[in-house]
């Protein structure tokens, strides 16, 4: 087995010891990334160019299609029943009058439901993408309250929803665990994300401590959360000659694909999948039941089936983000110095999952310290599966770690900013390995300066009338990742004496602007204008599997292009031939200049695209390459990072907590393209507002049922919650990745709970460690 | 019955159950309107009725017969795009685009309600007439959720582009 392929093992999740010992110790140069994409230095092109969105003008005159907006000739409507006991079984099913109602062409059970294979869950393979170790419709067996269990079609919504709840249901309730002190009666283990275990040992933590002359030993806890994307979930699907076609909202259209394709026993290419607008992910719009009962039901029905989620129905179908109790505690010197680290604590998940909210992540490179101990342990509770929600682990543990350094600043005496600095490492404290970009101190210098930091006061200090004043921050950080998969399909068509270029990625747009993006990178990759750039993307026919998880998209989309560039280099100095300017030369020694190839040191020898293909009696030419195994993640710590300063105004009388300032002071690699980057940085801080302040999803702890299963008892953060957010980044480039960017979805949400919190302290005097900080804690 | 949509006249729905939203979606094919909830709580699915913004997740078609009703598929367009359409791509106040066109709609029916002289909750004077400060658009605006964090873009939007004169 060559390196390569080890490395590809080792980068699907397969980490071997063997492998996480020999990419650190390979030379850069056999690394992606060990030679800095020349894109990097390229400083006048369209990358750094503030654009507008490419897909502005269809949202906003309301043409662009969701995937409750595709019609097909027979369609019938879809509406879901749901149990109403946390765990047993179904015993009677009195469907008589739903049957019966107008309208109706199916009522679909577990009983009538057709034979399905059980989903792969998230994990169990590459491309599994399950929500849940579980059956779904094939038994009279109930896992949480709120499952669906029937579907029922009709000619339309309205008699589809009444005839739902027409249906009865008997059950034969089985012991069931909801609440938290009984699930962690029934034991705890320890916590598995991706195939590692949440588990960090270095030095003697505890010990240290005990010796340490200052210390914080805090414990924080934060509610279950869920994404509460503006678009409900849903589905079109019909059967055609015996394969599925799903209009559906995902984000991850090609794993998606694949695991419905197995639950219908379908090879790959028998399943149609597109996504071309997702309205908001988050993590939340991937593969629940829905998906396959609507499949399932237009089986049976042999019509195609709308299928849309109400509001409520996405609580009871769709997990969110599970509730966390974390200890941190730190031991210092006088002078600042972490002697220890402890960050520990529990996460609840599923018997039928294994999400633990891995919220140590953001502390394994954060602080330099000579011992540490990272654990994340769960509990099990029967309830709907747990899922990644923005910045999984990060946006609660920077909460509990960012709030506990506040707390040792005020403890010390020392600035807050100053004591990050102070232990700032030069190294990942906990892997060793060099950080392959670093500049979280240039974050919080020019950070705290336009913040306008130094006129902190301090605890309780500041008044405006009955309002409270005070300043907080916190550190926010992610890591960059890329997954292994991703390919790029690369089109040149010849229109005369010009090409335009089609660039395909099975990638989602959700929002984030990846399609613009897309189209700048492949522009300047090809030396081509924007306007010559279509993008491909929403579609799981496309070649590639790339997920818009793990703020990864972007750096899987770039490595997918440059690997797919080279290859049409070399395709079209074949097409080229003995009589071009470029003969003789190999693909090294050229690259794209200006709509053609030029000879990279003398590019007097060029040839254009169009020449070439004209020449060469070609209307097109198409490559599809693999983007390289991304093993940059095992030779370089690969982080981006902020610091986020905040001022609040907390009410003296009511206890209310206004957000008056805030600022991101950001350092993510280079900016493809400020305008959209902008956008995203701020919507993760916003909904990091919504985490700190008022963001819950009540669980009912006798019978496991979600309180508030709608946008009128789940608060989120409206216009008026939402300050002018300031945004600044560093823009320097990371030297081992493609454009030298990083992902930016998930940052923006890190670290804003713990720099609220750390201001309502320092407005009031006040130190709450239970999210969200609702005004009767401050009362 | 007829309803008058975006100046066409159209049936109602032969089932008295049915919303307008679900009317205009499934019905007449006008899918810009979004449904994020059904109840209300969201604004998703904001449309005017007679310039007024109403949400028509809460309102059955049928008792709009007679009633001028416009989408954002009807906005009055400079060129393509209704000057706030336009304003929205410019300030990038939208992502994933869904919340949009709710947005738009609620936005211009807001501004009606301004120049109308409608006191808001953060209006300090109830007689004074209306100046829509930014304060005063953010709470006008509080009924339009958004998700993906677009409230600041939404916001220039609004107030580069529409009813200058009312503007602080």
């Amino acid at each position: 087995m060559s390196i390569v392929d080890t490395a590809k093992q080792a980068a699907q999740g397969l980490v071997q010891g063997a492998m996480t010992k020999l990419v650190p110790l390979a030379p850069d140069s056999w690394i992606p990334g060990g030679r800095p994409d020349p894109l990097i230095d390229r400083k006048h092109g369209l990358i750094g160019t503030p654009l507008s969105r490419r897909d502005g003008a269809v949202k906003v005159k309301g043409e662009a299609r969701f995937a409750a907006e595709f019609r097909h000739e027979g369609m019938v409507y879809a509406a879901l029943a749901h149990a109403a006991i946390p765990r047993g079984r179904i015993t009677e099913i009195d469907s008589a009058a739903a049957e019966a109602a107008p309208g109706v062409v199916l009522v679909m059970t577990h009983r009538n439901a057709p034979r399905m294979n059980k989903p792969g869950v998230f994990g169990s393979s590459p491309t599994a993408v399950g929500s849940a170790d579980l059956s779904i419709l094939q038994d009279d067996r109930v896992h949480w309250n709120g499952q669906p269990i029937a579907c029922v079609l009709a000619e339309t919504q309205e008699q589809a929803d009444h005839a739902a709840s027409l249906l009865h249901f008997s059950y034969a309730a089985e012991p069931s665990t909801t609440s938290l002190d009984e699930a962690k009666a029934n034991g705890i283990e320890q916590g598995v994300f991706m195939g590692q275990p949440l588990l960090n040992r270095i030095g003697d933590a505890e010990a240290a401590l005990a010796a340490a002359p200052h210390v914080v030993d805090r414990r924080y806890r934060t509610p279950r959360h869920n994404h509460n994307a503006i678009e409900p979930h849903a589905a079109t699907i019909l059967w055609v000659d015996g394969e599925l076609v799903i209009h559906d909202a995902s984000q991850m259209v090609t794993a998606q694909a694949q695991t419905i394709g197995a639950v219908f026993d379908l090879e790959p290419g028998q399943v149609t999948l597109t996504s071309p607008y997702v309205g908001g992910g988050f993590g939340c719009k991937g593969l629940w039941d829905h998906q396959i009962i609507g499949a399932a039901a237009a089986k049976l029905a042999g019509r195609p089936v709308r299928m849309t989620l109400s509001r409520e129905g996405v609580y009871r179908v769709v997990g969110g983000r599970t509730l966390t109790e974390q200890r941190v505690a730190i031991g210092a010197s006088a002078d600042g110095a972490f002697d220890t680290i402890i960050h520990s604590g529990l996460s609840i998940m599923t018997p039928h999952n294994n999400m633990p909210e891995p919220f140590i992540l953001g502390t394994r490179p954060a602080y330099a310290c000579p011992n540490i101990t990272l654990q994340v342990e769960v509990a099990r509770m029967n309830m709907l599966a747990n899922t990644f929600m923005r910045a999984p682990g990060e946006a609660v543990g920077t909460f509990a770690l960012e709030s506990a350094i506040d707390e040792l600043a005020v403890d010390l005496g020392l600035d807050p900013v100053a004591l990050r600095i102070r232990n700032e490492p030069d190294k990942d404290p906990t892997s060793g390995l060099p950080f392959s970009s670093r500049h979280i101190v240039d974050a919080w210098r020019s950070g705290a300066e336009r913040f306008g930091w130094a006129a902190r006061g301090a605890p309780g200090e500041r008044r405006d009338g009955e309002w409270q004043v005070g300043m907080g921050c916190a550190t926010g950080t992610y890591p960059y990742y890329r997954m292994p998969g991703a390919q790029a399909r690369i089109t040149l068509i010849r229109e005369g004496k010009a090409v335009r270029a089609k660039i395909e990625v099975a990638a989602a747009e959700m929002g984030m602007g990846t399609a613009t993006t897309t189209a700048i990178v492949g522009a300047e990759r090809l030396a081509l204008s924007m306007d010559r750039i279509e993008v491909g993307y929403g579609d799981a026919s496309i070649p590639g599997a790339i997920m818009a998880g793990g703020s990864q998209q972007t750096a899987a989309i770039g490595a997918a292009i440059i690997a797919a560039h080279n290859a049409l280099v070399a395709e079209l100095l074949k097409l080229a031939g003995n009589d071009s300017p470029l003969a003789g030369l190999s693909a090294d020694d050229v690259g794209s200049e200006d709509g053609g190839l030029a000879k990279l040191d003398d590019p007097d020898r060029r040839e254009s695209y169009a020449s070439i293909l004209a020449r060469a009696q070609r209307d097109s030419i198409t490559v599809t390459e693999a983007a390289s195994p991304p093993l940059e993640q095992l030779h370089w710590s690969m982080h981006s990072h902020s610091a986020i300063f905040c001022e609040v105004r907390v009410n003296a009388v009511t206890g209310e907590t206004r957000v008056s300032r805030i600022l991101g002071s950001f350092d993510c690699g280079r900016i493809l393209n400020p305008k959209t980057a902008r956008s995203q940085f701020r919507g993760g801080i916003i909904m990091g507002l919504g985490l700190a302040l008022m963001e819950e999803t009540q669980f009912d702890e006798r019978n496991g049922r979600v309180m508030n299963p709608s946008l009128a008892e789940y608060h989120i953060p409206v216009h008026l919650d939402v300050p002018e957010i300031d945004v600044i980044w560093t823009d320097n480039p990371d030297p081992h990745t493609p454009m030298g960017a990083h992902g930016i979805g998930e940052i923006g949400i890190t670290g804003v709970a713990a720099a609220v919190a750390n201001a309502i302290y320092n407005a009031t005097g006040k130190r709450i460690r239970d999210l969200p900080i609702t005004l009767d804690k401050l009362l | 019955m007829s309803l008058v949509i975006n100046g066409n006249a159209v049936a109602g729905p032969s089932d008295p159950r049915v919303s307008l939203l679900d009317h205009l979606r499934e019905t007449l094919h006008l899918t810009g309107t979004k449904k994020g909830c059904n109840q209300g709580a969201c604004g998703a699915c904001t449309v005017l009725v007679d310039g007024e913004r109403i949400l028509s997740c809460l309102a059955l078609a049928v008792q709009y017969d007679g009633r001028r009703i416009t989408t954002i598929e009807g906005l009055d367009a400079v060129g393509d795009l209704h000057p706030l359409q336009a304003a929205f791509i410019e300030y990038d106040a939208l992502q994933c685009g869904y919340c949009t066109p709710g947005q738009i709609c609620s936005a211009i029916g807001m501004v009606a309600e301004a120049q109308r002289g409608v006191p808001s909750h953060v209006s300090t004077d109830l007689a004074a007439g209306v100046t829509l400060t930014r304060a005063e658009i953010q709470e006008r605006m509080s009924g339009n959720l958004c998700r993906c964090g677009a409230h600041n873009g939404i916001i220039d939007a609004i107030r580069a582009t529409m009813a200058a004169e009312i503007m602080a």
